[in-house]
């Protein structure tokens, strides 16, 4: 299971003075202002582009309603991991330093609209967005404080999967979260999960796919194993259009794909049908 | 099939079978020669299999004279009335499962099928389940939980299919789905890897109260030549990375992940079937008499703890 997926798409590449940004699919020209206020969503073509964790909080919590919690918990090394490159530690502390973040998930508690939930933001800039130790058991923290607290659970994926240095345990938290995701369901909690691009791997195979409502961004790439892979399984080349969120609609495994604009109030909506009080 | 580690394991066979065709009453000498060649090829073996690197397990975990599902049933139940299909879909012949009786306790089999000769590696998949292959044995499951019956998983899989189809149908999905349903099941769950632990697509069935594993067999997140492509940029390199994985019996048992190892004999599982076969009926009886005494919400209870715990350390949460 690779932890980072190889996406055909480049990030934005900016223009040097920093007027515009260049779209990473159509490769139009927009104003960064215009682009960064759509929440990088590329006016021309509707491209999304991957937010951080930050960035995805501030498109979909009530402006100063966020508490993040277990902010402190950050990766392990169990198999003391190294490669041809180095080690998985110094590897993890340069994503801290890059990202200023101490794992690949953001969790807490805010606001939607007014209706208090608990959130998970996973960004994938951390290590590929992959699931290990410290991710798995923030998701599972999550899940624990929404039962607690009795509010609904939204978890935003983007990852490549699970995190290959952390082995066997990386493997472990696919379960771990899951059990948790479980327990929201014997609770009658509501779930709702937010698959954007890239959502691969263990992340695909567990919690990212069993919310009660799965909802996509357009355009995202979501699946088990990589394009790469199954090409070379099955010797044939795949359908452009294989793997994204139009893809899964199409095959039943999301409910909707909301664009980025009307998120917020798509989740508010789901919000009031899931909170089993109905006036 | 000859594993290179082994080679010196062979000669000596070779020349055990070489010496046993001839008639001892022509040279009268060939009973002690054959003795001394059985007491040397019994230390050889010792040696080399107490000196094995993860990369060897690998190889001894894939061989193609280990024993298979179909081995462990024949060997372990006095009745295995299989069951079929997912309601959905289809049939899928990598995985299956049904009523299985072990020394009289009743309970509800379920692994994947890696098939022997070219024919029946074709048939089954190559032991790589589809979507379809994971509702059969979550539909399974439930009906155990229904009849109060304990569940065994035999796991024994490179991996979940990665094809077209299987992603079409909700590979991701079906896996994520037995991870959430297993966590919560109130009957036993004793899962034992007896080959190929291969990632997601073995965890989709061995998410257990008893997470047992052959001494030979393997457990990892992904397999080691995927990992030596990605991390060193060289597929040649799969043996660092099978020992930097850590997915050994040894290793697995101290990281946690696994509850107990089913030793084998000196030599491996594809050179003495019968006597692994055996060693994992005893541990899985045990397991099974020792779950069916919890009462199915604590089994549930403890199996959350036992999962929430894997990766919970004391330093992460500085």
């Amino acid at each position: 299971m690779g932890w980072f997926n190889k996406s055909s798409r480049k990030q934005e590449t900016e223009i040097p003075d920093g007027l515009f940004v260049v779209c990473g699919k159509c490769k139009a020209h927009v104003y960064k202002e215009e682009f960064e206020r759509a929440f990088k969503v590329c006016p021309s073509c509707g491209f999304h582009e991957r937010l951080t964790a930050q960035e995805r909080i501030d498109l979909i919590v009530d402006a100063g309603t966020f508490r993040e919690f277990n902010e402190k918990i950050t990766f392990n090394d169990p198999l003391k991991f190294s490669d041809a490159k180095g080690s998985y530690a110094d590897k993890a502390r340069e994503a801290i330093e890059k990202t200023g973040l101490k794992e690949a998930v953001v969790t807490g508690s805010g606001n939607i609209g007014g209706i208090r939930t608990v959130l998970a933001v996973m960004d994938f800039r951390f290590l590929g967005g992959s699931l290990a130790s410290g991710t798995g058991e923030k998701i599972l923290l999550a899940t624990e404080h929404a039962q607690r607290m009795k509010r609904a659970l939204i978890i935003f994926s983007a990852s490549g999967g699970a995190r290959m240095h952390e082995g066997i345990i990386a493997l472990m938290q696919m379960a771990k979260t899951c059990a948790g995701i479980s327990r929201m369901d014997k609770a009658r909690l509501p779930y709702i999960s937010v698959l954007t691009d890239p959502t691969f791997g263990g992340v695909s195979a567990s919690y990212a796919n069993v919310g009660d409502i799965n909802v996509a961004e357009p355009g995202a790439l979501i699946g088990f194993a990589g394009r790469r892979v199954i090409e070379q399984t099955i010797k044939q080349k795949l359908p452009e259009d294989f793997q994204t969120a139009e893809y899964l609609l199409d095959h039943g495994f999301i409910d909707s794909i909301v664009k980025r604009a009307e998120l917020k109030n798509y989740l508010h909506s789901v919000l009031q049908y899931s909170s089993r009080k109905h006036a | 099939m000859n594993l290179d580690f082994e080679q010196e394991l062979t000669d000596v066979e070779e020349r055990i079978a070489e010496l046993s065709k001839i008639d001892s009453k022509d040279s009268p000498q060939l009973g002690g020669e054959v003795a001394a060649l059985k007491r040397k090829l019994k230390s050889l073996t010792k040696k080399i299999y107490a000196n094995l690197t993860p990369w060897d397990t690998v190889k001894i975990a894939r061989h193609q004279d280990r024993p298979l599902l179909k081995d462990f049933i024949a060997g372990m139940c006095s009745e295995f009335l299989e069951l079929h299909g997912d309601r959905r879909e289809g049939d899928d012949k990598a995985m299956i499962g049904g009523f299985a009786t072990i020394e009289g306790e009743r309970c509800m089999l379920i692994g994947m099928v890696k098939g022997r000769t070219i024919e029946e590696k074709v048939l089954h998949n190559f032991g790589m389940p589809n979507p379809e292959g994971y509702r059969k044995a979550l539909r399974l499951m439930k009906l155990a939980e229904k009849y109060n019956l304990p569940i065994v998983c035999v796991v024994d899989t490179p991996a979940a299919y990665p094809g077209r189809e299987a992603e079409e149908r909700g590979q991701a999905e079906a896996i994520a789905r037995n991870l959430t349903e297993m966590s919560s099941l109130e009957v036993p769950i004793i899962v034992v890897i007896t080959g190929e632990g291969g990632s997601g697509g073995a965890l989709g069935i061995a998410v257990g109260d008893a997470i047992l594993m052959l001494r030979y067999a393997v457990y990892s997140v992904i397999p080691p030549e995927g990992c030596a492509a990605i991390l060193w940029r060289d597929a040649e390199k799969a043996p660092e990375a099978a020992g930097a994985l850590k997915i050994t019996a040894d290793s697995l048992l101290e990281l946690g992940v696994i509850d107990k190892i089913i030793e084998e004999p000196a030599g491996g599982a594809h050179r003495d079937p019968e006597t692994t076969i055996a060693a994992t009926k005893e541990a899985v009886l045990a397991e099974i008499k020792r779950l069916k005494r919890i009462s199915g919400p604590r089994l549930a209870d403890s199996r959350y703890k036992k999962f929430a715990n894997m990766g919970r350390y004391k330093t992460s949460r500085k």
